[in-house]
């Protein structure tokens, strides 16, 4: 009994981190009808960010070491909080407004350049670091020529045949954004395991016999505390307005004047902070260390739960997170472990032959 | 009509003799290139199954790779695990060549034939599952796959099998083996089309309410899509264990199937020539790009989604490149495609 008590509070615990995770796939899905696969790779930058930042950045950072601080360090957890929420929120826009917008919109110039750079900037270094005369003038002429190229090609292409844009489309394009920030990862931070130890002195609480780690329960107070801004935001601002407008129907939320692509970005921002947040929480508080590809299974079991409650849900992407936790931990912790990355599809599979939308998820019969 | 099955087979039994050629000719070229071409012609016979389900018949399956391990772990255990028991067998003696054809054969048709059984498994939820709900069901199918072989201890669990007998005792006859498969899979895929039953494929596609309203049964139509590209990525499979010699289930993850999937999308869904040619451009690409080492997957990636971003419908959208179209250039091609 004490232990299935246990195993339940590790999988609320671990539950409430997939739940975090799970609310950015959702909300996306939810006004883009997109599954965004790069959520799992911002949630690796929030992880980052918050390793550069106790470990480099930060003024004060010989506090993280020191393991007398005690209260400055709780200052420096938060100060990196945010910094790892604003960041991977301006990543998630930067996200939306060159990857996903295109799709939508289709290219224009602004997008055309930026790609031609972007393509430009791994070619350029082949000739040098991009801040030396050789480097710098490669990517620049590079990034012209491609970028001014990439107009006249397309508007050719699109003579031919009309634009068109389709739900596997954009799916693809969102596993080539996870894959450039994978591998952009893997040269800027290094494929060498980053780990910053115990931000705030770890102790053990015991209640007749069930432990609580107070890295853990840190965790889930502050995802407790970050849904519930959501939930506010959501539901009691002009901006949640119009992202629950935007996600009923896009086509007349246009028509009643709603800026949707602010929105839609407002959204992205929104989403990314919540998995930075839940990225560096992570780095910081627990024993995980981080690799570029170390938010690709987090990724995806978020992504499964948010799909397990119904797309496009939020209450439901929390209890899917939670279900996806729980049942987890209970694997984890029976004699068929190994079977632990497995549980999550096959609840997934169950649920979905039962409710084809999703636990919570309304399932609209498609009008002809 | 009878002149165009003759002239059809005749054609297949022509590719089938140059390929034999190509393939004792590969004992002249290095065992890269000759590596790098077979592995195309896996990625070739991958991408037109797959362009089965997604491209003709519209479902959204990214999960591939679940059916090309089956495949691959069933022909390597009929090799590895059940051969050697009935090896005294006139026919299917090891070493002769004979029986390593014989054997490649059943292994082949094993492969397929547990690849296709997984398909029907998980072409029952594509009934009533749509879009990306199906999509994220297949995915995770793929990934329970590769996790129950990696704990099964009769398959070598995480260590996967080694030592499989290569395809005929040497590598002489892999090109011959793989690109007959591929050969089979485009004509099925091709005939498929053109057939009366492939019109109710590609109806499914286009708006499957409608094609229930026609009178096209959609279920079976669907199961039978499923059943028959993966029966094809289950062959895909079985060669690849026979080639590699090695298999573990780490080659079968769920980038695989995302590789897979990126073919098909690049290419054109629903085309089968634009299937092959991105199967083609995708393997030999990273191998191209080597001089570029670290930059290579970030030059990839940004590449990918500029592709999608500028040209969404795939290189050749749902056109085919043919003699005909060289011929005749005014003509729409079957499957939905717009007049060049």
């Amino acid at each position: 009994m004490q232990a299935l008590v246990q195993q339940l509070i590790y999988g609320i615990q671990l539950g409430s981190l997939y739940a975090l995770i799970a609310l950015g796939y959702t909300m996306v899905y939810g006004v883009l009808k997109l599954i965004n696969f790069a959520h799992g790779d911002v949630y690796m930058v929030g992880a980052y960010v918050g390793f550069y930042a106790c470990t480099s950045w930060l003024p004060f950072k010989e506090l993280a070491t020191n393991p007398n601080a005690g209260g400055t360090n709780i200052l420096l957890a938060i100060v990196a909080l945010l910094l790892s929420m604003a960041i991977c929120a301006v990543l998630g826009m930067t996200i939306e407004r060159f990857a996903y917008r295109p799709l939508r919109n289709g290219l224009n110039e602004v997008d055309a350049i930026f790609w031609g750079f972007a393509i430009a900037l791994p070619i350029s270094s082949k000739f040098g670091p991009l801040f030396s005369v050789k480097g710098g003038l490669a990517f620049i002429v590079i990034g012209v020529i491609l970028g001014f190229l990439m107009r006249p090609v397309m508007a050719y292409m699109r003579k031919r045949i009309k634009l068109s844009s389709s739900r596997l489309n954009a799916l693809i394009t969102a596993i080539g954004v996870s894959l450039a920030l994978e591998n952009s990862g893997l040269l800027v931070f290094g494929s060498d395991q980053k780990f910053i130890g115990n931000l705030i002195p770890e102790s053990n609480w015991n209640f007749g016999g069930i432990q609580i780690n107070s890295g853990q329960f840190i965790i889930f107070c502050v995802s407790i505390i970050l849904m519930a801004a959501l939930r506010f935001i959501v539901l009691y601002t002009r901006r949640g307005k119009a992202m629950r407008a935007i996600s009923h129907d896009i086509e007349a939320a246009k028509l009643m004047g709603i800026d949707t692509d602010k929105v839609i970005s407002f959204t992205f921002a929104l989403g990314a902070s919540l998995a930075g947040a839940g990225g560096m929480m992570v780095a910081a508080m627990t024993h995980v260390k981080v690799t570029p590809l170390f938010g690709l299974q987090p990724g995806l079991k978020a992504f499964v739960a948010a799909v397990l409650g119904g797309a496009g849900n939020i209450p439901g992407a929390v209890l899917g997170g939670i279900i996806m936790g729980v049942s987890e931990a209970y694997v984890a912790g029976s004699p068929y472990s190994t079977y632990k990355d497995a549980i999550a599809f096959c609840l997934l599979i169950i649920v979905l032959l039962v409710r084809p939308a999703g636990i919570l998820g309304k399932n609209v019969a498609e009008k002809v | 009509m009878l002149r165009g099955t003759f002239v059809r087979f005749l054609g297949f039994a022509f590719s089938l003799a140059l390929l034999l050629l190509v393939s004792k000719g590969a004992a002249y070229i290095k065992d890269y290139y000759v590596s790098v071409i077979v592995t195309c012609g896996i990625y070739v016979i991958l991408a037109v199954s797959l362009n089965l389900i997604n491209g003709i018949t519209g479902q959204f399956s990214i999960g591939h790779a679940g059916f090309y391990a089956v495949g691959a772990y069933v022909g390597a255990s009929w090799s590895l695990l059940a051969l050697p028991r009935i090896a005294d067998t006139p026919l299917l003696k090891i070493g002769t060549p004979v029986g390593d054809t014989i054997n490649v054969i059943i292994a082949i048709i094993l492969g397929a034939g547990a690849a296709a059984l997984a398909g029907f498994v998980v072409g029952i939820p594509s009934l009533r599952l749509r879009g990306d709900y199906l999509a994220i069901v297949t995915l995770g199918f793929g990934e329970v796959i590769r996790v129950i072989f990696l704990n099964m201890d009769a398959v070598g669990a995480a260590r996967g099998l080694t030592g499989i007998p290569s395809i005929v005792s040497n590598h002489d006859m892999s090109i011959f083996w793989v690109y007959g498969v591929a050969i089979l899979v485009i004509m099925l895929s091709k005939n498929l089309i053109g057939s009366v039953r492939g019109l109710s494929f590609l109806a499914v596609r286009e708006d499957e309410i409608a094609a229930d309203a026609m009178g096209v049964n959609t279920t079976r139509v669907k199961v039978t899509a499923f059943v028959l590209g993966s029966a094809f990525a289950g062959a895909a499979g079985s060669l690849y264990a026979h080639f590699a010699t090695g298999i573990s289930p780490d080659v079968f993850d769920m980038n695989t199937s995302i590789i897979i999937t990126t073919m098909v999308v690049l290419g054109g869904t629903g085309s089968i020539t634009g299937s092959v040619l991105a199967a083609i451009m995708l393997t030999a690409l990273p191998e191209w790009l080597r001089f570029l080492q670290d930059y290579r997957m970030v030059i990839f990636s940004t590449t990918l989604i500029v592709m999608m971003l500028t040209r969404p419908q795939g290189i050749f959208g749902h056109r085919e490149i043919s003699f005909a179209s060289f011929k005749r250039r005014k003509r729409a091609v079957i499957g939905g495609g717009e007049a060049p």
